[in-house]
């Protein structure tokens, strides 16, 4: 416990707040995260429902990428509240997005 | 720990003890409501994405290597705003400064060629008011821009504070905030890039 008090005087996590190493590491994941969709998307090399997988799940990837590597989420320390908080606004987010597509594109009588 | 208790006499939740930690969870609950805000926008986006009026789509507009360059800038810009904090949890006030100077021509950029990229669809005939898709198109990507806007106002007014009042817990706070708000804003271009311009030109 008396490690959690050390670095409370100025920020709290100072001494956790990542590394240069996680930085580049993520920055490459990102690069690379990135250029993958573009490349499926620019070089027409998958079908129509490929490429819609591709470059959702290569977005929610990087998204992760960058919570890990640069936003540090798992470096708080007692009850994560970032990380339920985070989770009730994706839990908004796809109502939200969902619902809409859903009701707009799928349930629509008259168009 | 029986110390750490009696300071802290909250009848609740330990793990706050630190003002900064909880400013931090409040800047971030700012973030979570910016989500939701994104998500009303993207909502609207994907539901009138082919209301075109008989006007231009996204596939004969959108200029995808202004838009490959903004995402590499943006990405950059958050790697070097994550390094601007590195260089000031060592202390040093000359790498943090360049750093966010660095982060700052970045960010000026993402937004210069935003800027011409949106001139220029307006000059092709497409305004805000052609379609409900341009509608949808300006304010999505629009309001992200302003978010970069106000970020860098912040980022460059922070750098004069730093200036005045060095690296107090205050001003300490306040980059790792700014960085975070970098960082989410690059997330929120992962998904623009993906929902508006990878399936756009799709």
């Amino acid at each position: 416990m008396a490690q959690h008090q050390s670095g409370a005087g100025s920020h709290g996590h100072d001494d956790s707040h990542g590394s240069v190493k996680s930085y580049v590491i993520g920055f490459i994941l990102s690069i690379v995260l990135t250029i993958i969709p573009l490349g499926v998307v620019m070089n027409h090399m998958l079908s129509r429902t490929s490429t819609m997988v591709v470059i959702l799940a290569a977005a929610v990837l990087q998204f992760l990428v960058q919570l890990f590597f640069f936003m540090h989420i798992r470096e708080s320390n007692g009850p994560r509240w970032n990380v339920m908080t985070l989770i009730f606004g994706i839990v908004i987010l796809l109502t939200v997005v969902g619902g809409s597509v859903w009701i707009m594109e799928y349930n629509m009588v008259a168009h | 720990m029986a110390q750490a208790a009696a300071h802290h006499s909250h009848d609740h939740d330990h793990g706050h003890h630190d003002p900064q930690e909880l400013k931090m969870l409040g800047f971030w609950i700012f973030l979570v409501t910016d989500v939701i805000l994104f998500s009303t926008l993207f909502a609207t986006f994907v539901v009138l994405r082919n209301n075109t009026a008989g006007g231009p789509g996204g596939a004969e507009l959108f200029n995808m290597t202004g838009v490959i360059i903004e995402t590499f800038l943006l990405l950059t810009s958050s790697f070097t705003s994550g390094l601007a904090v590195l260089a000031m949890n060592k202390g040093s006030m000359k790498g943090l400064i360049n750093w966010l100077i660095v982060t700052a021509i970045l960010g000026l950029g993402f937004i210069g060629f935003e800027v011409y990229e949106f001139v220029e669809i307006v000059h092709e005939g497409a305004n805000f008011g052609t379609s409900a898709f341009l509608s949808a198109f300006f304010t999505l990507v629009g309001t992200h821009g302003l978010h970069v806007s106000l970020g860098l106002v912040w980022m460059i007014g922070l750098m004069f504070q730093l200036k005045k009042r060095g690296l107090t817990p205050e001003t300490k706070g306040k980059v790792s905030a700014l960085s975070l708000y970098w960082h989410f804003l690059d997330a929120v271009w992962i998904f623009l890039l993906t929902v508006v311009y990878l399936m756009g030109v799709m």
